[in-house]
């Protein structure tokens, strides 16, 4: 039995930061960084938006493309590292206000930026399975970046949502090899009640970001005997713009086969909403029916879920059914000053008085 | 404590589920029991995410819970298919906010119980 996507949206907030403006904030060269990172601006949460509000809208749009009965949906998984509640699902707000409740099983996952590749994992096998007919996966964050900090460059709001499924005639892309690999590697990490991630600075690259992609990249390829000849279009997780494409290199792969789903330079690390935002990036852009298309996330701690998909004919008659990632991101959208910014993140101590 | 409250509107704010007069057709949210034209017999009836604005305001002194977004906008919104809604209007600068304009309705946080209390969700709208 053949499972796939049936149903796929993603979604960005429209307000954004440039790099200029953080650069000047901190004393930092803009230039440097930008040219060190290949990061130009993120995408910023409005006041009103946060994870739960992200992962609502971009499930609405994977809905419209699905055309299924909500109701008909066994399971909703949200993956994030930045839940409103310390304690209460997400997920119940959003199955709640999609009309999903209440014969449904909710939870909602954290593994830094592999959270939403968790739950595409799960809902695959619970659809492989016959546990259930339709389950729905969303990877969606509004990242923390401690002023300052390096990641302040890159930590972005967005995410996507996939709805998994075995109807034949619904199929947009099949999943034909998942595979994980995972290790305790303490690369970056934030402690109960604390604000903002720390992290292993360089370390955080060739024992944790590549170690990981490379191999779960490699393996599955081995797994499924393709190599980078035989796929069209991979998707790496993108903490900036140059790991992906290193990474992608060390697999075989040509700039070119990335360029699709390489959002980052223009959205920001969308954390557990990166690898899924290029996956719906290239399934709206070049993905064409019969390519193949593989995808390792990487979530620090650390591990990659990867999968390899086969694009079937549907995604012809899906793909303008709702705004594409790249209109979101390219579309309507107001740059903030970092006095804004830092307003909209909550960084300002304020006198509950005043 | 505003968590019954909240609960109790889920419905209607999370999924504009109103209700809508099967002898005159007017539609309504939040939900009536009866209909001005005198009919007692209404139908559920979820409401249109698209829509254009009728009239807004802008609010430059605002309640304490929402003093950290003025100044904002309040629309009320004729929606698609019927029935109209007051809302905030989000992510629109306040000069791109005219009657008439076509507008979304959008999923949002509403406001939170204070530093600990739970997080209201519920419609707005911007401008397309």
């Amino acid at each position: 039995m053949a499972v796939g996507i049936i149903g796929y949206g993603a979604y960005v907030p429209r307000y954004r930061i440039k790099v200029e403006e953080i650069a000047a904030q901190w004393g930092d060269d803009p230039e440097v960084i930008k040219r060190g990172l290949l990061l130009y601006e993120k995408t910023v949460p409005a006041q009103d938006e946060d994870t739960i509000t992200i992962a609502y809208q971009a499930a609405k749009y994977a809905l419209v493309r699905a055309g299924i009965d909500p109701k008909e949906i066994g399971a909703l998984y949200i993956g994030s590292e930045s839940h409103p509640y310390a304690v209460k699902p997400s997920g119940t707000v959003v199955a709640e206000a999609l009309g999903m409740v209440p014969d449904i099983h909710i939870a909602d996952y954290e593994f830094a930026c592999k959270a939403g590749s968790e739950g595409m994992f799960v809902c695959y096998s619970h659809v492989k399975s016959g546990n259930m007919k339709y389950a729905m996966a969303i990877g969606a964050d509004t990242s923390q970046g401690a002023p300052a900090d390096a990641l302040e460059y890159s930590a972005a709001a967005g995410g996507s949502a996939f709805i998994f499924g075995s109807d034949e005639d619904k199929i947009i892309a099949e999943v034909l090899y998942t595979y994980s690999f995972t290790t305790d590697t303490p690369d970056f990490w934030r402690r109960d009640q604390q604000m903002y991630p720390q992290h292993g600075g360089r370390f955080t690259g060739e024992p944790a970001y590549f170690k990981h992609v490379v191999s779960a990249g490699r393996n599955i390829m081995e797994m499924a005997g393709l190599t980078a000849k035989d796929i069209q279009w991979a998707v790496f997780h993108m903490p900036n713009g140059k790991f992906p494409l290193r990474a992608g290199r060390q697999l075989g792969f040509k700039k070119e086969q990335i360029e699709p789903g390489w959002v980052v330079p223009w959205q920001g690390n969308t954390y557990s909403g990166s690898s899924p935002n290029g996956l719906t990036a290239t399934l709206d852009s070049a993905a064409k029916p019969g390519d193949l298309i593989l995808m390792v996330s990487f979530g620090s701690g650390a591990g990659s879920d990867a999968f390899i998909f086969k694009v079937r004919d549907r995604i012809n008659e899906v793909r303008d059914m709702v705004p594409k990632l790249w209109d979101l991101i390219r579309g309507k959208k107001f740059y903030l000053t970092y006095g804004q910014y830092a307003k909209f993140r909550g960084k300002i101590h304020l006198n509950p008085n005043v | 404590m505003i968590v019954p409250r909240h609960y109790k509107e889920i419905p209607q704010r999370y999924r504009l589920q109103g209700n809508r007069c099967k002898a005159c057709g007017r539609v309504f949210l939040p939900p009536r029991k009866i209909c001005p034209c005198g009919s007692e017999d209404l139908e559920d009836y979820n409401l249109s995410w698209k829509g254009k604005i009728l009239t807004f305001t802008i609010i430059r002194v605002p309640p304490a819970q929402f003093k950290y977004q003025k100044p904002y906008a309040v629309a009320v919104v004729e929606l698609e298919g019927g029935g109209t809604i007051q809302c905030q209007v989000t992510d629109t600068p306040l000069e791109e906010i005219e009657i008439g304009k076509e507008v979304e309705i959008v999923f949002r946080k509403i406001l939170s119980e204070g530093e600990a209390g739970i997080h209201c969700y519920g419609y707005k709208c911007r401008v397309v």
